[in-house]
């Protein structure tokens, strides 16, 4: 009964290809900061879009809960 | 099976804005309004001079604005929260990806769960404790723009120490073993970050007679609505995960005795 013991197999987890990764990663990683950027910072610190604060204005009370400095 | 993932990353983060705006609007709200309230009052000895250019069309007041109260507290509040939750969800999809199967062996739903956890810690909690979410009337306008850079500074020392302690508690974790390799990796974030936060400058500019209860309460609502967003977000990709990696899994018991009295 010696074969017994040999038969629970450390559980390994399927890993997904990093080459698969990588095109999604940076396809969803600029969409993803520039989502951020207009959530966090457009029109407080810097302006880069030519918002005229509307954006700031609208999502004021989303930046100053989510703790990004505001104004 | 990334772009599975990727899309069950979003769908997550919409339910995790979802609630965490629901969280903001029913605990925050009130001391945003407060924090307004303090300011059009002008009782502080803090001058809100509106120095800047980009500050010229902000008021909080009902005269001249440009976004009414109303909207910014309902419709501005979802969008805010929603596109952030959103975003950190796109992310958390490709970290969980590249987490899955080569740090740990754990199931996808523990993965995601420790994912989320540590996110929170790394990305809200270790920067909140340095600079301290503010509301509006705390924060002299022509410091925005240090305050932005030393807030973003510190998020991004953060994120790359934690990345730095994962490879390296990853390989310490081969030789002593998951528990003593995670802890010292740990510890290693802990103490660079502590380091990190005493020599970078201060920030406090909360403005003499602001009332130390609506500040607390901010803040505590502030941390609880990215709490609450994380939370959600771990514990529903978690599951959505589970149903992508693990198909043939054993079922739950539930589900294993209606097969059963199906058949």
């Amino acid at each position: 009964m010696s074969q017994a013991s040999v038969a629970t197999p450390r559980p390994v987890q399927p890993r997904i290809p990093l080459r698969e990764i990588a095109p999604w990663a940076i396809f969803a990683g600029v969409l993803a900061l520039l989502v951020l950027f207009f959530v966090s910072t457009e029109a407080g610190a810097v302006e880069l879009f030519g918002t005229n604060g509307l954006i700031h204005e609208f999502v004021h009370d989303g930046r100053h809960l989510l703790a990004f400095p505001c104004h | 099976m990334m772009r599975t993932l990727l899309v069950r990353g979003l769908l997550a983060g919409l339910v995790a804005g979802v609630l965490a705006t629901g969280f903001a609007y029913f605990f925050g709200e009130p001391s945003v309004d407060a924090a307004i309230a303090i300011e059009e009052a002008g009782t502080s000895a803090h001058s809100h001079e509106h120095s800047e250019p980009a500050d010229a069309g902000h008021s909080h007041g009902d005269e001249e604005a440009v976004v009414s109260r109303g909207t910014q507290s309902t419709i501005g509040l979802l969008t805010g929260v929603g596109a952030y939750a959103l975003a950190v969800g796109g992310l958390f999809a490709i970290a969980f990806a590249v987490l899955h199967g080569r740090v740990g062996a754990l199931r996808p739903r523990l993965t995601s769960a420790l994912l989320a956890a540590s996110g929170f810690v790394v990305v809200v909690l270790v920067p909140f404790l340095k600079y301290p979410a503010n509301p509006p009337a705390v924060g002299q306008s022509g410091t925005i723009g240090d305050r932005t850079n030393l807030y973003f500074a510190f998020v991004a020392l953060s994120l790359a120490v934690a990345l730095i302690s994962v490879g390296v508690g990853n390989a310490l974790a081969g030789r002593l073993g998951a528990w003593r390799g995670g802890l010292l990796a740990m510890g290693g974030y802990v103490v660079v970050m502590a380091v990190a936060a005493g020599l970078m400058p201060v920030i406090d500019e909360v403005p003499d007679g602001f009332p130390g209860s609506t500040l607390w309460t901010f803040r505590t609502a502030s941390l609880a609505t990215q709490l609450v967003l994380w939370t959600a977000l771990g514990l529903t990709f978690g599951a959505l995960a589970e149903r992508v990696l693990r198909p043939g899994a054993a079922p739950a018991p539930a589900e294993a005795a209606a097969a059963r009295a199906g058949q």
